[in-house]
């Protein structure tokens, strides 16, 4: 299937429009062009914070100050976990491949409010730029780790009002992103695509919106306490002034649980896309992959106590919190033995995203299995606190959402750019990224379980051992994905010419030329199958 | 550039649009209203006498104000669905002159606590006790926020009110108009909410 060479219309890539420059890219209202503004934002942002996490694994490689002070380290951390969690895993899925994709799969010219879409960009940057101001205006960065905790966080002579009003715009632009993708998928679908026709990533995308709106008001709103705390004293959180410490980390919780599902939700479904495609063979029990995205978004609204076991709660509560943590792996463990199911009997082609995907379920099963072990009540006030839980939620968010982000720039990325990257080079550095992945993250389960605690720049001499192991980890990590970025960006010039299918994908998106019109199609698909029809 | 940006048009997707947003309002304000709900519980002695010392005339005034206010948005959207451009815009500038005279009350009430030095922050409201600082920190904090909110309505509806005069609001197209009242109905609907909490419930 050639069949861009028969189609006069310019790719969006090629496109003129009445802009010229950078601004036919920053003045584009075309979900393509803004997800690859996000793309390159996302990407600086990434590479950014991954240089913060491998100084800091630099300073642990001994005890002692090796390269940094305390208070350094503090900035540095508080720094890494913003930007990671605000500004590159939140975003990630959704704002890349959501919005280049989700109109393309349901069969829509665009999403339903492209200039709301390119609102969210620019409070994106704004948001950012807030974050990075606040490290070099007033008297120092801040440095209470991204949770903000109060009654630090209004103690601290940290600027912290341009930082936690960055988080607060960030939230903004993420609710954005959820409405428009809520209302495109209930008004441009298909002619013939009814619900249960439509494929998983936007189904995902379905849910990660709701939880986008539902959940980050809730932030909005005590991010903005905290800057009136700051700023007039009002109290809501200060016990000297009748407040209560602990409201706050349920509220702010409350968020950022269900936030860890907006960044995993998305993840699965690029997973999904890309297991069903290599194993050419319609996903094993899509009615049940889409019950179980719905049922983790949901239930994922109510565990938020977990991060907080140790923090004083009733019994009931506790006991609650627990229960429900268990019940929400269910879903996820569906999910899991669905993808190995679909592989069972399909004919696997050995590709690059494949390997992604393998590796995403190795190291989300481990990061999955952890999390029980936190979940559970006894084992939490033993590991709460410890390089076990940064071990955990590295796992689950560099290890989930962060391989199945570089599983789907492997996949889609003939789609996006209309070249083929260089396979060889890409497969070696995805193993050593992997072998990096292990060895930094691997040893922090044991460093945690013999009670290494999280956030401090020194240790006991006891856990040297484990840290040299991890620290030394993080550089086979970061040359790892050197390789990846550097082949991907070599490929956009170098790569082979990508014809518009070429993993035998059967979603909408491989039906039109690589790279996509501006209109994406020349006329609107009518859907008469589901969305994996492999015969 | 994107050409079907400009010549799509859903109208029962804007609204739709508009209300998932009014969803996020909502769950702002409900972060506020569990704060409130939890030291309201904890105070409750504080609470009580602190919320009498407000003025239930202008809570009231003000109460009555808004509700008016929505009546007459949603007769301006009748009213450019009957193609009556001018009673739209009568009806819209009313609208816009009551949200005006809520902030002008909401202003002297404000100015009366300050001036009796009832502000956060405040050390004569720091003498009276912990509850009285998580009242008045709470009334300030949550109408300054709804006040905030009544400015955007007042905007938004500004912009639209310009919209109809330049005719880009018309009987067939008018959902920027429905829009901005369905914005304007919540926030009246929150004032309905902060009204009792602070003025009734004694």
């Amino acid at each position: 299937m050639n069949a861009q060479k028969d189609i006069a219309e310019p790719s969006y890539l090629e496109y003129k429009g009445k802009y010229k420059g950078i601004f036919a890219w920053i003045f584009s209202t075309d979900h393509k062009r803004i997800a690859l503004l996000y793309l390159f934002s996302i990407l600086t942002f990434f590479g950014i914070g991954a240089t913060l996490g491998l100084l800091m694994k630099i300073e642990l490689i001994a005890p002692g100050k090796t390269i940094m002070d305390a208070q350094s380290y503090n900035a540095f951390f508080t720094l890494h976990g913003i930007i990671m969690i605000f500004a590159v895993v939140i975003p990630g899925l959704p704002a890349v491949f959501g919005n280049f994709l989700l109109p393309i799969m349901i069969g829509a010219k665009d999403v339903a409010f492209p200039r709301i879409n390119l609102l969210s960009w620019y409070l994106y940057v704004t948001g950012v730029t807030l974050v990075v101001i606040s490290q070099f205006a007033g008297q120092g960065p801040p440095d209470t780790g991204w949770t903000f905790y109060a009654p630090y966080s209004f103690r601290t002579t940290g600027t912290m009002l341009p930082a936690v009003f960055g988080a607060f715009v960030l939230g903004f632009s993420s609710i954005l992103t959820g409405l428009n993708f809520l209302v495109t998928i209930h008004r441009m679908r298909a002619p013939g695509m009814t619900w249960l026709k439509m494929p998983l990533f936007p189904w995902t995308l379905y849910a990660t919106g709701w939880v986008q709106l539902l959940a980050t008001p809730i932030i909005g709103i005590t991010l903005l306490m905290i800057v009136a705390e700051r700023t007039l004293h009002i109290g809501f959180f200060d016990p000297t002034l009748g407040g209560d410490p602990l409201l706050y980390q349920h509220l702010f919780w409350t968020y950022s649980h269900p936030a860890v599902y907006i960044m995993i939700l998305p993840a699965m479904g690029a997973i999904s896309e890309i297991i069903t495609a290599f194993s050419h063979k319609t996903i094993f029990g899509y009615k049940f992959m889409v019950a179980s995205v719905l049922a983790i978004a949901f239930v994922g609204y109510f565990v938020w106590g977990h991060h907080m076991f140790t923090s004083g709660m009733s019994g009931t509560a506790l006991y609650t919190f627990s229960l429900l943590t268990f019940i929400v792996a269910i879903p996820s463990a569906i999910k899991v033995f669905n993808w190995i199911s679909t592989m069972h009997q399909g004919s696997i082609d050995l590709q690059t995203p494949f390997y992604w995907a393998m590796a995403f379920i190795f190291v989300f099963m481990i990061g999955g299995f952890s999390g029980l072990i936190l979940g559970s009540l006894a084992a939490n006030v033993h590991l709460h606190n410890t390089h076990f839980v940064v071990a955990h939620f590295h796992f689950i968010v560099f290890g989930g959402t962060g391989f199945a982000f570089f599983g789907a720039m492997h996949y889609w990325f003939p789609k996006i750019t209309g070249r083929m990257y260089d396979k060889t080079w890409a497969n070696i550095g995805l193993v050593i990224f992997f072998i990096g992945f292990i060895t930094l993250y691997g040893p922090m389960f044991y460093l945690g379980f013999k009670g290494m605690p999280r956030r401090y720049f020194d240790y006991d001499e006891i856990f040297h051992a484990g840290n040299i192991v991890s620290s030394m980890g993080s550089l086979v990590l970061y040359s790892g994905l050197a390789i990846i970025i550097i082949n991907l960006f070599a490929s956009l010039k170098t790569g082979a010419k990508a014809n518009s299918n070429p993993w035998g994908g059967k979603t909408l998106e491989w039906t039109i030329p690589s790279p996509p019109p501006v209109e994406n199609f020349e006329e609107i698909p009518v859907i008469t199958h589901g969305p994996y029809h492999y015969q | 550039m994107n050409m079907a940006a400009d010549t799509h048009r859903d109208d029962l997707a804007s609204k739709t649009g508009m209300w998932l947003f009014l969803f996020t309002e909502m769950l702002l304000f409900g972060g506020l209203f569990v704060v409130y709900t939890v030291y309201r519980y904890r105070n409750p002695e504080a609470f009580h006498l602190a919320a009498k010392e407000l003025s239930v005339f202008i809570g009231t005034l003000n109460t009555i104000i808004l509700l008016t206010s929505s009546a007459t948005i949603a007769m301006s959207i009748t009213a450019i669905q009957k193609n009556n451009k001018k009673l739209a815009l009568v009806l819209a500038g009313i609208t816009i002159l009551l949200g005006l005279a809520f902030l002008v009350n909401k202003y002297f009430e404000w100015g009366e606590h300050i001036r009796e030095q009832i502000y956060p922050g405040s050390s004569v409201l720091a003498l009276r006790g912990q509850g009285d600082v998580l009242f008045y920190g709470l009334y300030f904090f949550m109408t300054g926020l709804h006040a905030l909110h009544i400015i955007i309505g007042l905007v938004f509806i500004g912009i639209v009110t310009g919209k109809i005069t330049r005719n880009k609001i018309t009987f067939d197209n008018y959902v920027l108009l429905e829009n901005s009242g369905l914005y304007w109905h919540l926030v009246d609907m929150i004032w309905i909410f902060l009204f009792p909490l602070f003025y009734l419930i004694t």
